[in-house]
């Protein structure tokens, strides 16, 4: 018995120590190398997880480490001088920036992409496009039937996220910018939302353009991707359509930040540049975002500089 | 010699103070064994009641209870009505024992009185495996199965609805119905049986007139038991009930209970607010929910022993 104990103690000690031996930084030979602390939104939370797999392959001396917990613990992480960047789904607002300014913090935002969402209905719809205004509607329950937008005469059917989503606070204050109406289904993910679609005739919902797409970048079948014009005199855009999203002419699209402290430097600065590199952004792409657009570029390689 | 056996004597009496020190021992393991339970049961209520206190102080009760709408983090303030929640819960639940109760009860009467007894030693072990299977599954199977199967025979667009939800836990709770009611009605004296049988009665008489009631307080117990699991049950609902917080108005309606209300929004609630204590108070109310329910099958069994 006391052997068995001893030798469990023994096989212990060499676990942990092997354990710490592997976490152990190698030593310092020529090229970077270092930690970098990523925390925040957890849209962006693969994204960034993903990127990282792929730079500390290029950079084996470099430990990223990807945490999610929300843009806002992000940002105020950020604040608090705990970590290196800040992924954000949202712009950093003005009361964020002046505290982290009396912390003599210098927040600097490079949008590393964007996310756009889509709205989906069944494929035996016949709508095809609608207005911001009217997903708005609709989702607040002003419009209950599909023929009041051009459909056929069938009770809507709702299907969202759940409040604990990012996606569900995003359409809230892009689309809706008031309560979702209480007839929504509330459901668990986007897949669910994508199944529930493609199976019910009268159905709406929205998800990330990842999850409508398969592969090859095409649409999968059994639902239609709605286009979204603004409003009713401009052109309706497709998500799918990634020059348009691009371009800034799909509505409902917002970027995705990184958020560091000052200009970049060293490990931080290396990492940015792999990220808005075309390697970076052809993952972006690839996690189901879209690329940074021109304008949004151009700021980044001032941001840069 | 004399010295020998005192110091047998002596020897003996230390092994007797010795055993009986050990007896204790385990006396008061066993005592610590069973308070841990209270304890651990009356932690559960403390920390449910006070951090639901400070809900209450911000919100009427009467707002809490009788308005409908359940939306704390509203575009336009936040709105706490725990109305919808209940109804759809109590909806959910009494739909679940509609289906549940006559089927474990026949179920149970068959393995009890009709069943060969081989037959039942592998129907029995089997229903208890039913018990086993994880929430989650059950749930997967009502979106993946069930709610197709229901959108075609009701007619309807989607079969995310409460009909969905009572059908899963109806299953849920089969298991414990069954096991107990069986129980129940196998311990009823054979003597009642032989008298009935004496009189000129046959079987199905035997079984509907005397043998049911004499059991019936077991198995109220047995079903209470069973719908005590339903009201509690989450992951099954939040999967398949599609989670509309709108009042129900059919069991065709898409109802969010209050255990899925609790399980999605305690995810993002930020700490010490309103809508933290306030998800403290529906979970205080599903508690006494509950609790209710088990003390009413716990004063039901009593009884029930009290008779034998």
């Amino acid at each position: 018995m006391n052997m068995r104990k001893g030798l469990g103690v023994i096989v212990l000690v060499l676990v942990f120590s092997l354990l710490l031996l592997g976490c152990q930084p190698k030593e310092k030979e020529q090229g970077l190398s270092g930690q970098l602390q990523i925390k925040g939104s957890d849209t962006i939370v693969n994204l960034a997880q993903v990127l990282a797999e792929k730079y500390m392959e290029e950079k084996p001396k470099v430990a990223v480490a990807v945490t999610g917990g929300g843009s806002g613990t992000g940002i105020a992480a950020l604040i608090n001088d705990a970590i290196d960047i800040a992924n954000s789904s949202r712009e950093i607002k003005e009361s964020e920036i002046n505290q982290a300014k009396e912390r003599d913090i210098e927040p600097v935002s490079f949008a590393i992409g964007m996310d756009g969402i889509s709205f989906i209905v069944n494929e035996n719809n016949p709508v095809k496009d609608l207005t911001v205004e009217e997903l708005g509607k609709i989702y607040r329950g002003e419009i209950t039937n599909w023929k009041e937008i051009g459909g056929d005469d069938r009770e809507i059917t709702l299907y969202g996220r759940q409040s604990n989503s990012g996606t569900f606070a995003f359409v809230q204050e892009f689309v809706l910018l008031g309560d979702y109406s209480d007839k929504m289904m509330r459901m668990n993910g986007n897949a669910q939302i994508v199944e529930a679609v493609k199976g019910d005739k009268n159905s709406i919902g929205y998800v990330g353009v990842a999850y409508v797409k398969d592969e090859n970048g095409n649409e999968i079948p059994g639902l239609n991707v709605l286009a979204v014009s603004k409003d009713a005199n401009t052109q309706a855009y497709s998500p799918l359509d990634t020059e348009s999203v691009k371009a800034g002419k799909y509505p409902v699209a917002r970027a995705v930040y990184q958020i560091i402290d000052g200009k970049p430097e060293g490990i931080v600065k290396d990492w940015l540049e792999f990220v808005l590199s075309e390697e970076g952004q052809n993952i972006v792409e690839t996690e189901g975002f879209f690329p940074v657009p021109s304008n949004l570029a151009a700021e980044n390689d001032e941001n840069l500089k | 010699m004399k010295n020998k056996k005192s110091n047998q004597a002596v020897f003996m009496l230390r092994n007797r103070k010795k055993s009986r020190l050990r007896e204790s021992g385990y006396k008061y393991f066993f005592l610590c064994n069973g308070l841990l339970a209270i304890f651990v049961l009356g932690g559960i209520f403390y920390l449910l009641l006070t951090n639901a206190w400070p809900f209450f102080k911000e919100i009427s009760l009467k707002e809490f209870i009788l308005t409908k709408s359940w939306n704390p983090t509203g575009w336009n303030g936040a709105s706490y009505g725990i109305l919808s929640m209940v109804v759809s819960t109590l909806m959910v639940t009494f739909g679940a024992m509609l289906i549940a109760v006559p089927l474990g009860i026949a179920c149970a009467a068959y393995l009890a009185e009709v069943a060969s007894p081989g037959f039942r030693e592998v129907v029995k072990p089997l229903i208890e495996i039913l018990a086993g299977i994880p929430s989650v599954v059950i749930g997967f199977i009502g979106i993946v199965v069930l709610g197709p199967l229901l959108a075609r025979i009701l007619g309807t667009s989607h079969g995310l609805n409460a009909i969905n939800g009572s059908l899963l836990l109806s299953i849920m709770s089969l298991p414990t119905i069954i096991t107990l009611s069986e129980d129940a009605i196998s311990s009823v004296p054979i003597e009642y049986k032989r008298a009935s049988l004496a009189l000129g009665a046959n079987k199905w008489y035997t079984l509907i007139k005397i043998t049911l009631p004499a059991g019936l307080s077991g198995i109220v117990a047995a079903v209470m038991l069973g719908m005590g699991r339903a009201i509690g049950e989450t992951m099954t609902v939040l999967m398949a009930t599609g989670n509309a917080p709108a009042f129900p108005t059919s069991f065709t309606d898409s109802v969010r209970t209050i255990t899925s209300s609790i399980a999605i929004e305690l995810g993002e609630v930020p700490y010490y607010t309103t809508h933290f204590h306030g998800l403290f108070a529906i979970g205080l109310i599903l508690f006494m929910m509950t609790f209710f329910v088990n003390l009413v099958s716990d004063l039901i069994l009593n009884k029930y022993q009290e008779v034998e």
